[in-house]
């Protein structure tokens, strides 16, 4: 334990010594998160997008309302709906159309919404349709005309800023690099310096050096994040419907997983170019595939299933859920789980892999 | 005496490369053995698989009798040849996380005074010089009183003063009966430091015994030497001087009798501009043997 906690202090000393690496590590996801917050201000509701659940093919007097984006929701576990609705509720979409209940869904609170109905109404022929709405919960109408027997339900919800949508995506994305660079790059330095030759020779183990890395990155990283958010938040106001300390565990899950990919990296590695290259190969389709900064409804199937296998997207679509649909620790199982799943099998497979030289 | 550390047969192969090829000798307790050689010698791979860094192809390191064991690392220090510092942490923090990694550490006041580090004890391990440096790395190794300390190269790259102040640590080190064993391509520095030394080559140990004895059993007198411009010998080797042989670009010629090796000298009609006359040490040695230059 001596041993740890010594090499633990040095590892952690070392990082928050190098003050230009401590304050990038702050100051760029810091940035990030305010430059998405100006550049994508006040044009959320520019863009018609209409989500499809229940298969089939979406009905004429729908698909020819002019100038609408469809996107198709098909999870599979029968949750298709209640996502779609959500992203309603939050404006990320402006209506929803069940084509196997042959209903649809509108935001009683988005124009963007009313403007649709009004389309909608107009495309369909007969516009007398009567609502009832009410919040939160859906009401129903029909709407008499022969030609259209679908329902139209209202709900009601503040809108998502896409600020409060990027935030867990810019932090998530900076604990990356944190991990991958901060471990797996350093212990290939070490590696090519002769640190980790002189520590072979000393009776410190693999298993305590390698442990001591880790819990001094998680620390690191886990106090950072912390401070970004934080810092971002008392300017941005993020939503924020869940808990922080489902919140903490997620992260921490997260950390230890993207760390395990570095000690992948830095298993028996000794060139830094190599290393920073093959990390790449990681980073670049983890940024574009766990929809950091855009999200992958519409994508096909294989960018979902691949997108699917990826830690960073297990954080981002879990932050999300808990930051923004105030999701709770059942909603979040998978995610957790699948995440703690990676950790273990990253640290038992880069375990296997490590040598000092 | 008896011995702290022995190789037996010891061999080191890297696919088409013998590294070290058949090295057996003994080290006793208390000395400071010196293992010479030309860079790709095969010392340091020796000394690494003597440290337990290397795996031998085949042969056999034992340790107070006994094979390397667990405990090994706790009895031994090692100054490696190259070997980077953690960085943004002073020489104070460096110490202290080393003698974290043993049971029974020197205290800091003790190990700063052997190694003279108190100038730069809170210095950052970034802003050393070469000759502090080094001394950081000696303090590393001895920080856990080991019985037995590998030195590595530790002087090379120095300047003569740095030396000097590094040789006398490893005088006090050898005071405290501490086994050192230093690889080296400084003879004057093995010549010095040495009890014992091993004259490598090629993997292979030329000679074996201490400076003094290896210098008497391989020359008579001293060492005349003349340049040999335009390698004429070299080429022609029959008109040499009785008693003569060429040895890296110079006609070399031991003797006691000094007057009258210059004067066969003159007689063959030898240009003696250069001429040098001095008592023997380890590099003619090394000369003799092998027929190259140590630092070549």
């Amino acid at each position: 334990m001596k041993k740890f906690v010594a090499l633990f202090k040095a590892r952690t000393m070392e990082f928050i010594r190098d003050r230009g690496a401590l304050t990038w590590n702050i100051l760029f996801p810091v940035l990030m998160v305010f430059g998405f917050a100006g550049a994508f201000s006040g044009n959320g509701d520019s863009l018609f997008t209409v989500g499809v659940v229940g298969g089939g093919e979406t009905p004429a007097r729908f698909a020819d309302i002019p100038g609408v984006e469809f996107l198709h929701y098909d999870e599979g576990d029968g949750n298709s709906l209640e996502t779609a609705v959500n992203r309603l509720r939050q404006h990320q979409i402006d209506m929803v159309i069940d084509l196997a209940r042959e209903e649809y869904y509108l935001n009683s609170e988005s124009s963007s919404s009313e403007i649709l109905r009004t389309l909608f109404e107009s495309t369909a022929g007969a516009n007398r349709a009567r609502t009832e709405t009410s919040t939160g919960n859906a009401a129903a109408s029909t709407v008499p005309e022969a030609e259209t027997t679908f329902v139209e339900r209202q709900i009601a919800g503040e809108p998502i800023r896409y600020v409060d949508w990027v935030v867990p995506g810019v932090i998530g994305m900076n604990m990356m690099f944190s991990c991958l660079f901060g471990v797996g790059f350093v212990l290939v330095r070490y590696r090519k310096n002769g640190v980790l030759k002189r520590l072979k020779a000393t009776p410190v183990s693999a298993f305590t050096f390698v442990s001591a890395q880790v819990a001094s990155r998680v620390v690191i990283v886990l106090i950072t994040s912390t401070f970004v958010y934080v810092g971002t938040n008392a300017f941005l106001q993020f939503t924020m419907h869940g808990s922080y300390l489902l919140l903490l565990l997620l992260m921490t899950l997260a950390v230890i997983s993207m760390i395990g990919i570095g000690l992948l990296f830095a298993g028996r590695l000794k060139s830094e170019e190599l290393a920073g290259g093959l990390m790449n190969l990681v980073i670049f389709p983890m940024i574009v595939l766990s929809g950091v900064f855009f999200s992958l409804e519409g994508a096909s199937d294989l960018v979902r299933q691949i997108s699917s296998v990826l830690p960073l997207t297990h954080f981002v679509d879990g932050a999300r859920a808990v930051m923004l649909d105030g999701a709770g620790l059942v909603q979040l199982l998978p995610n957790l789980l699948v995440l703690a799943g990676s950790s273990l099998l990253f640290l038992l497979v880069s375990a296997a892999l490590f040598r000092w030289e | 005496m008896s011995s702290i550390i022995s190789v037996r047969n010891l061999h080191k192969r890297y696919r088409a490369v013998t590294a070290v090829d058949g090295v057996t000798f003994d080290v006793p307790e208390g000395i400071c053995f010196g293992l010479l050689g030309p860079n790709g010698a095969g010392k340091t791979t020796t000394i690494e698989m003597m440290e337990g860094i290397l795996k031998p192809s085949s042969g056999e390191i034992v340790f107070r009798d006994e094979p390397i064991g667990d405990h090994f690392k706790e009895k031994v220090g090692i100054q490696f040849q190259n070997t980077a510092l953690p960085e943004f942490i002073t020489v104070r923090e460096t110490l202290e996380l080393f003698a974290s990694f043993y049971p029974n550490p020197r205290s800091l006041a003790d190990i700063v005074d052997i190694c003279s580090l108190g100038d730069i004890i809170d210095r950052d391990n970034r802003k050393l010089s070469g000759g502090q440096r080094q001394r950081l790395l000696l303090a590393l190794a001895i920080v856990h009183r080991p019985e037995l300390v590998f030195l590595d190269e530790p002087t090379t790259g120095l300047d003569p003063q740095a030396r000097r102040n590094f040789w006398s640590l490893i005088e006090r080190i050898k005071a405290e009966r501490t086994t050192i064993i230093l690889t080296t391509h400084y003879m004057d520095e093995a010549e010095l430091l040495c009890d014992q030394v091993a004259i490598m080559d090629h993997g292979h140990v030329l000679e074996l015994d201490a400076p003094h004895v290896l210098l008497d059993r391989h020359f008579r007198g001293a060492v005349i030497r003349v340049p040999d411009p335009g390698s004429r010998y070299l080429h022609d080797p029959d008109t040499l001087p009785a008693g003569a042989v060429v040895r890296d670009g110079s006609v070399e010629l031991v003797s006691d009798r000094i007057d009258e090796s210059i004067r066969t000298l003159l007689d063959a009609d030898l240009n003696l501009d250069g001429l040098s006359v001095h008592k023997p040490d380890l590099e003619d040695l090394f000369l003799k043997l092998t027929g190259s230059s140590l630092r070549a």
